[in-house]
C-alpha cells in the first residue's frame, strides 16, 4: 500500500517533469493520471488497489460521525429524564481484530461513543471488558460493535 | 445569500457544542459513580469542544477569509487525546478498587482482575 502510494507520487513528479510546470495543478493531473496508471497495473501488485483502502477509512469516517451524533443525543435524553434510568453493567466483548494499532482504534471509537467506555483490555488483547451506561441486552451491544465498527476497520486493514 | 448560509453553518455547531457541554455538566453532578461520571466527562465535553473550535474556524473561514489550520489540529488532537483519557481514568478507578454503582447490573471484569491480582503476589512471592 505504502509502495503504491510513493510511485502515484513518484510519476506525478514525472509528469510535473515532461510538462515542464511545476505547480499544485500540475501535480495533481499527474497524479491523477498515476491514479489510472496504477488502477490498470493493479493484477500486478501485491494487495488490493491502495484508493480502496482510502474509501474505505473515509467510510469508516463517516460512520463514526453518524454513530457518535445519535448517540450523544441518546445521552442527552437519559440525563434529563427526572427518574434517569441507566443501568450501568461492564460486560465482555471478544473481539476478532489482532494488530495492536487496530484494537487501539477499535477501544478510541468504543470510548467515544457515549454509553461505552473501555475499562480494560484482556492480557491476551482478546476480550475488552466495556463499561455499558444503559445496559439492556449483552448480545445487542456486542452485535451492534461488532456490525459496525469492527468491521469497518476489518475492511480498512484487509 | 452566502453569507447566510455561512452564519447559520456557524451558529448552529456553535450551538451544539454549547448544547453537548451542558449535557456534561448535567450529567457530571447528577451520575451515580465514577464511571459514569467519565463517560459524561470524557466524551460529550469532547465533542462540544470540537463543534465549537469547528464553528469558530468556520467564522474565521467563510466570514473573515482567514483559513487558520491550527484549529483543524486542535480538533484531531483533542480526537486523540480524549478517548484516552477517558480509559486510562475509568482503568485506574477500577483496579485501584473504586466500587460501582449498587444498581449495576453486571460486573464481567471483577474475576478477570481478582485472578490477575493473584497471579502477580505468586509472582512476587
Amino acid at each position: 500500500m505504502a509502495f503504491q502510494i510513493m510511485l502515484n507520487f513518484f510519476i506525478a513528479f514525472l509528469w510535473m517533469f515532461l510538462s515542464v510546470s511545476f505547480n499544485a495543478s500540475t501535480f495533481i493531473v499527474g497524479f491523477l493520471l498515476g491514479m489510472l496508471m496504477l488502477w490498470i497495473m493493479k493484477g500486478f501488485f501485491p494487495g488490493r488497489f491502495y484508493m480502496n483502502r482510502v474509501w474505505a477509512v473515509i467510510k469508516l469516517i463517516i460512520l463514526f460521525l453518524k454513530e457518535l451524533i445519535m448517540a450523544n443525543i441518546q445521552v442527552l435524553v437519559l440525563i434529563i429524564q427526572p427518574k434517569m434510568p441507566i443501568k450501568p453493567a461492564i460486560f465482555a466483548l471478544p473481539i476478532v481484530l489482532e494488530k495492536d494499532w487496530e484494537i487501539t482504534l477499535l477501544a478510541s471509537l468504543i470510548t467515544l461513543t457515549p454509553g461505552t467506555l473501555v475499562i480494560d483490555v484482556s492480557e491476551d488483547s482478546k476480550i475488552l471488558y466495556i463499561h455499558a451506561l444503559h445496559y439492556d441486552d449483552a448480545d445487542e451491544a456486542i452485535d451492534s460493535i461488532k456490525n459496525t465498527f469492527e468491521k469497518a476497520i476489518q475492511e480498512v486493514s484487509r | 445569500m452566502i453569507t447566510i448560509i455561512a452564519n447559520i453553518l456557524i451558529v448552529s455547531s456553535i450551538v451544539f457544542g454549547v448544547i453537548f457541554i451542558l449535557v456534561t455538566a448535567i450529567g457530571l453532578i447528577r451520575l451515580p459513580d465514577v464511571y459514569s461520571r467519565t463517560h459524561a466527562a470524557s466524551k460529550s465535553a469532547t465533542l462540544g469542544v470540537m463543534f465549537i473550535l469547528l464553528g469558530v474556524f468556520l467564522h474565521f473561514w467563510l466570514i473573515e477569509g482567514h483559513i487558520n489550520t491550527r484549529i483543524l489540529l486542535g480538533i484531531v488532537f483533542l480526537f486523540i487525546t480524549g478517548p484516552v483519557g477517558g480509559h486510562v481514568i475509568g482503568r485506574s478507578a477500577y483496579l485501584s478498587g473504586v466500587k460501582l454503582w449498587d444498581k449495576s447490573v453486571k460486573d464481567e471484569l471483577a474475576p478477570v482482575v481478582a485472578e490477575r491480582r493473584k497471579k502477580h503476589e505468586q509472582r512476587n512471592a
